[in-house]
């Protein structure tokens, strides 16, 4: 097929061009430009080169132990949470009914707490653990158990973990119900015929079909708890002492704390350069995941 | 290894208060033999998946009875029903091996491991499907995966029937043919009781030994395939069956005679006690009507199209306003306007409302 050479067809990508060049590379360059750069205030900048990412990677610096601390929580974190929502969101669409108007009932309660602001939901936990006016807080003190998420680092935890498993089950379990739905009921009818106990059932056939999405949502809530920042920071501000301070906590701590701008820039590019490359991990298994890379059989 | 009984079985999807003409199976009552090979035949939304799914478990019936010899097993679940049955669209497990998905309905009953190998490896001989065994069972071509569902379906030995629903609608033409005579063999091998579901005339002739044929939620005919084509019971039989089907003319009978449009036919046996008002037709299949040179004393008939069939031709006339075909005699050449049709007398029938009378000597 012949192609028309027409360079006015340009002028059709250039607002793709200006809009992400100016709300995504322009400040991208200011961040990579502030992170080889150091700053005594007045607005007068020296060259740093590669002094502040030398010393965010290095544990023994105050920068670098900082980091390297709030990343192995925000990692703890995030296996944490998978580790509970991941099975919870299958066993919730395992048990969701199959039809009638029970199912738009369980889908309505379902989404709720995804609808709801995430700083709101810091401020509903927030309120809610409180060990003086709170529901959970008051209860569990008056039951003789010792809750208070300012003061007590586990309870803190406890209670961003328990917060985090309210507001994000619901997307693992809607995933899994769509990947569920899709299965045809050709494979129970033969599943009924073959026999099948009901733990068959999910592990020869639930659990394959629901691999791809699986994936999808193991993707989704690593990323999104490997970012969390509001709600955590509503409900403990990071405490007590640093012991929820999550890796976007302290960036902001540094960049709008301390107004340490070399530091917070390199710290949000190498934050940057995790994020992208367990992105590119999740993505190149997730396109693999089932690919069967022999040649398909001919006639057997 | 049963023989199952039918009692008054009936299926309506809206509920026993439905008027009888919308239920989707109407009462039946039926005995399938042991070791027999059978074949449900009809066309699609006639019942005979609702009676396929009746009798595995899978549906509920609304009304009557499943007997598996004798004892009444309608309350059972399909896992303790002891049925097999073999989807329209193959089922494979595929985090198995070809192995492993003929071994899990064995497994899920708790069978014997060395057991199960060896009817792993039999089913497996039985299907072409050994080199495949410890092959995962992904990637694998329809007929291949359709294989296995077959094997799935085979591998026990003590069920009391294997049904299957249209088992071969995925499969190549060409491997339909293979498939289909290695189920026959297969029936022959492990004497079992197999129930096929299929519109596909052809199917359902080669495999079974008895044909069940539905219409409209009923059972029309059962019979051997030669009964079926010699004496249908239904006009619908008629004409689903034989290629081009029977051709159903309206007529007046009377005695030994049949009459269309004046023109006398004359009939082998007597009609005299045909019920009042009844839509009077004759049926005779194309077979057994040859065209001739129009003559005196013959039927005459407008000549549409000749179908040239390769051994044999039919030609597609028109008598009246009906539509009819008839055979053309080897070396016979059809003019381009009338002909004269000959019949077979032995071979004439007659329905009254579309159902067979059976003549007096």
């Amino acid at each position: 097929m012949d192609k028309t050479v027409n360079q006015k067809a340009w002028f059709l990508v250039l607002p793709v061009f200006l809009i992400v060049a100016f709300s995504a590379v322009l400040p991208l360059m200011t961040v990579v430009n502030y992170s080889v750069q150091d700053t005594f205030g007045n607005n007068q900048f020296f060259w740093n080169g590669v002094g502040w990412f030398k010393e965010l990677l290095d544990p023994s610096s105050d920068l670098g132990s900082r980091f390297f601390a709030s990343l192995l929580r925000n990692l703890a974190f995030s296996a944490i949470i998978l580790t509970i929502q991941v099975p919870l969101g299958i066993l919730v669409a395992l048990s969701m009914p199959r039809e009638g108007w029970r199912v738009a009932a369980c889908l309505v309660i379902l989404a709720l707490p995804l609808l709801i602001p995430w700083n709101v939901v810091g401020t509903i936990w927030q309120i809610f653990g409180r060990p003086d006016i709170g529901l959970l807080g008051y209860t569990l003190n008056h039951m003789g158990i010792d809750y208070n998420y300012v003061s007590n680092e586990f309870d803190a935890w406890a209670t961003v973990i328990v917060m985090d498993v309210w507001h994000w089950t619901s997307l693992v379990a809607l995933l899994c119900y769509a990947g569920l739905k899709s299965i045809p009921d050709a494979y129970y009818q033969a599943a009924q015929i073959d026999g099948a106990s009901r733990w068959a059932v999910f592990r020869a056939i639930q659990l394959p079909k629901l691999n791809r999405v699986l994936l999808i949502g193991v993707l989704l809530r690593f990323m999104d708890s490997f970012m969390i920042y509001t709600e955590p920071f509503v409900v403990t501000g990071g405490g007590p002492g640093n012991s929820t301070t999550f890796v976007s906590i302290e960036l902001v701590k540094i960049a709008l704390g301390q107004f340490d701008l070399g530091k917070a820039a390199a710290l949000s590019l190498v934050y940057n350069l995790i994020v992208l490359i367990v992105c590119w991990v999740f993505y190149t298994v997730m396109t693999n995941a089932g690919v069967d890379h022999t040649k398909p059989e001919g006639a057997v | 290894m049963a023989r199952i009984d039918l009692v008054d079985l009936a299926q309506s999807y809206s509920g026993n208060d439905a008027a009888p003409e919308s239920f989707a199976l109407k009462p039946i009552s039926m005995t399938w033999r042991q070791g027999g090979a059978y074949a449900l035949l009809g066309p699609s939304g006639c019942g005979k998946t609702t009676l396929l799914n009746l009798i595995s478990g899978i549906v509920t019936p609304t009304r009557g009875k499943i007997l598996f010899d004798g004892k009444d097993i309608t309350p059972l679940s399909t896992q303790k029903r002891n049925i097999a049955q073999v989807f329209q669209f193959p089922v494979i497990y595929d985090t198995m091996t070809v192995g492993e998905n003929l071994a899990f309905p064995l497994k899920n009953r708790g069978v014997p491991k060395a057991q199960i190998d060896a009817r792993v490896a039999e089913i497996g001989e039985l299907l072409d499907l050994t080199p495949y065994l410890n092959r995962k069972a992904t990637r694998l071509t329809p007929d291949a995966k359709q294989k296995i569902s077959l094997g799935r379906g085979l591998v026990r030995s003590d069920v009391a029937a294997v049904l299957f629903d249209e088992p071969l609608t995925v499969i190549d033409p060409a491997l339909k043919w293979e498939l289909r005579s290695k189920l026959k063999a297969l029936h022959r091998a492990l004497d079992l009781t197999m129930i096929y579901v299929t519109h596909d005339q052809t199917e359902a002739l080669t495999f079974a030994d008895t044909v069940v044929v539905m219409h409209d939620g009923r059972v029309v005919q059962s019979g051997t395939p030669q009964e079926l084509f010699d004496k249908p019971a239904h006009t619908f039989v008629g004409y689903f069956i034989g290629s081009p089907g029977m051709n159903i003319v309206p007529a007046e009978v009377s005695g030994r005679e049949a009459r269309i449009g004046g023109h006398v036919i004359a009939l082998q046996r007597s009609y005299d006690k045909l019920p009042a008002g009844a839509t009077i037709e004759i049926g005779v299949r194309p077979e057994f009507v040859h065209v001739a040179t129009p003559a005196p004393g013959l039927l005459l008939a407008q000549v549409e199209r000749v179908d040239d069939l390769g051994r044999v031709s039919f030609a597609r006339v028109r008598i009246g306003g009906v539509k009819f075909a008839a055979r053309v005699p080897q070396g016979f050449s059809v003019p381009g306007g009338d002909v004269g049709l000959v019949f077979d007398p032995s071979r004439v029938h007659v329905y009254a409302d579309s159902r067979l009378v059976e003549g007096g000597a």
